[in-house]
């Protein structure tokens, strides 16, 4: 029976053959959390008694949620974490000032192929590399990091095929957001969406990570992209590791439950209104809403290309709307400061900080206040998700982003130039 | 085993910011996290939950994060059980590893109604409407979610895996 990328990757984890619907117990890979689940895990952990760490190669933390501490209880619960890290010799430690979670598992470790497990529901973020990736809670992650394995149903794999190419401005974002207009944020529960990107197609490695981070958005057990080329590129200028080819694929007749083919050139320019992240308009239905706050960053935005689409917009112009904006990590700020980026968005009036998750769970940086508009490149507009349960979200990429920052106003990047 | 108490109803989508907000996220002491517990949507609600309730809800309960505290919340606030159309898998998962019966049932919502109370049968999936006496056949929990269930949650399953 030929396989599905997914059912080949868990098969491989699991030492056996799986189906959809088998509940199998897997190898994990890669284990991973940071500050604000970590002391959650190490508590469970602690409950435990004479837990282990399984294999400490395997073990990935870092800090990003509430850093640099705003509170004394957060940089309590860092001292805990980081004495954790170190009585352990954890050697994958990235305390403050490295980056998202995320994007360091992108940058640094994961793999092609691998079962990636972190507590924090966007560690789906890292099917971009052709992983199957899951958020757990603390439970269960602690589990994993004593035992190494864990349980998991396996999901119906769909086939998605994206096609053509994007139009200008439009993003990986507005790719997810018409994913979740289509699907809504329920249909892929219990299913795997595994994504074809056609050759000819360009679909570059941050919009890849803005797609499979919005994977749990769309509540999929997970969103692989079926790793190519660009992965293979991607690995090699990121960590200087040169893979001969990609080792896992799915097979050739692999069964999908359903597939859907998207044409990129007619993704619009999308936003996701309040109080949910399936709530897409297009910006045209929307424009003219006065923003207070525009964020630009996250784990689903704080990469190069959102801040080059930024710069490009804010170069020699003014923000009307406070706007903060957080590379996701040290490593695409120090680019972003080589290529100029950052001069330019703090020329345009922008509050510019680096590695830190910020207002996107409404913990600290730039907190909303009630009956403040947000327009915001992170990935959940929940009610109360950014502050103050008065105040209303709008989820977008990072061209409506920059664009509605500067027109004070949501508006398309088209307006400004 | 069996879960009885009155019924509160919720909608699609409750999600876990608004279960518990992330402002909350820096403790996991229970009776804090109760207090707390769907505050962005109704304030009182631990009060409602402390007589020891039943949630009913629509499609995807605990859709988001993977905060654990949201499951910690409930359970600590008095929801004896939650039945939904649909969970979100993260939250489905901590729900299970703290001890806190989930059953997901697509037809709950028609023939379940805001104050019935009602008694859910874990083994074999039944909830029984008493004021009405309505049954309704729920899906099985599989055997291993079961027994992580009936120990009591996850930390329970470890010690004797680790021991």
């Amino acid at each position: 029976m030929p396989q599905s990328l997914t059912e080949k990757i868990l098969s491989r984890a699991s030492g056996k053959k799986v189906s959809p619907g088998d509940i199998v117990e897997v190898n994990v890979d890669i284990v991973a959390f940071h500050d604000l689940t970590g002391f959650h895990v190490i508590e469970v952990m602690n409950e435990i008694k004479h837990a282990t760490i399984f294999d400490k190669s395997k073990l990935v933390i870092a800090f990003d949620h509430m850093v640099p501490p705003p509170d004394v209880r957060s940089a309590e619960i860092q001292k805990l974490v980081r004495e954790f890290a170190l009585n352990h010799e954890i050697r994958h430690f990235h305390d403050v000032g490295s980056g998202i979670l995320h994007q360091i598992l992108l940058e640094e470790y994961v793999m092609p192929g691998q079962v990636v497990i972190g507590a924090d529901s966007h560690t789906s973020t890292s099917g971009a590399l052709g992983a199957f990736a899951q958020g757990m809670g603390a439970s269960d992650v602690a589990a994993i990091v004593v035992t190494g394995k864990t349980w998991l149903s396996v999901p119906q794999p769909f086939k998605l095929l994206l096609k053509g190419n994007l139009r200008e401005w439009v993003t990986g974002k507005d790719v997810a957001l018409e994913l979740l207009k289509v699907f809504k944020s329920d249909y892929f529960n219990n299913m795997s969406v595994e994504v074809f990107v056609d050759v000819g197609t360009k679909f570059p490695m941050d919009y890849r990570a803005t797609v499979a981070n919005m994977g749990v958005e769309l509540n999929a057990d997970s969103l692989i992209f079926v790793p190519d080329n660009e992965v293979i590129n991607y690995i090699l200028s990121e960590r200087g590791y040169k893979l001969d080819q990609v080792s896992i694929m799915p097979d050739l007749n692999a069964e999908y439950v359903d597939e859907y083919t998207l044409e990129l050139d007619r993704v619009d320019l999308l936003v996701a209104a309040p109080y949910s992240v399936d709530n897409v308009k297009s910006v045209r239905e929307v424009e003219g809403t006065e923003a207070d706050v525009v964020f630009i960053g996250s784990c689903a935005n704080g990469r190069l290309s959102d801040l080059e689409i930024s710069a490009k917009l804010m170069k020699g112009r003014k923000v009307k709307s406070r706007c903060i904006v957080i590379p996701a990590s040290r490593k695409v700020f120090m680019r972003a400061l080589e290529l100029g980026y950052i001069q330019t968005l703090v020329s345009a009036g922008c509050v510019v900080t680096y590695g830190t998750c910020g207002p996107c769970i409404g913990g600290h940086f730039g907190v909303a206040g009630s009956d403040e508009v947000v327009v915001s490149t992170s990935n959940r507009n929940f009610l109360g998700r950014m502050g103050s349960p008065k105040s209303r979200t709008y989820l977008s990429g990072p061209s409506v982003a920059a664009a509605t920052a500067l027109c004070g106003k949501i508006c398309e990047p088209g307006d400004v130039l | 085993m069996i879960v009885e108490g009155k019924v509160v109803k919720l909608g699609d989508k409750i999600d876990t910011d608004v279960i518990i907000p992330a402002k909350h996220l820096k403790y996991t002491d229970p009776s804090y996290l109760a207090q707390h517990v769907l505050e962005p949507l109704d304030p009182e609600f631990h009060k409602k939950a402390a007589e020891g309730v039943i949630i009913v809800a629509g499609r995807l309960f605990g859709t988001g994060s993977s905060r654990e505290q949201a499951a910690i919340a409930l359970k600590a606030a008095g929801v004896k059980a939650i039945i939904a159309e649909s969970f979100a898998r993260i939250f489905f998962r901590n729900a299970i590893n703290n001890g806190l019966p989930v059953l997901a049932c697509r037809e709950v919502t028609a023939y379940v109604h805001d104050g019935d109370e009602v008694a859910v049968d874990l083994r074999s999936g039944e909830v029984l409407v008493k004021n009405r006496g309505v049954s309704i056949k729920c899906g099985r929990l599989p055997e291993l979610i079961l027994n992580i269930l009936l120990r009591g949650g996850l930390v329970e399953y470890l010690k004797s895996a680790v021991n």
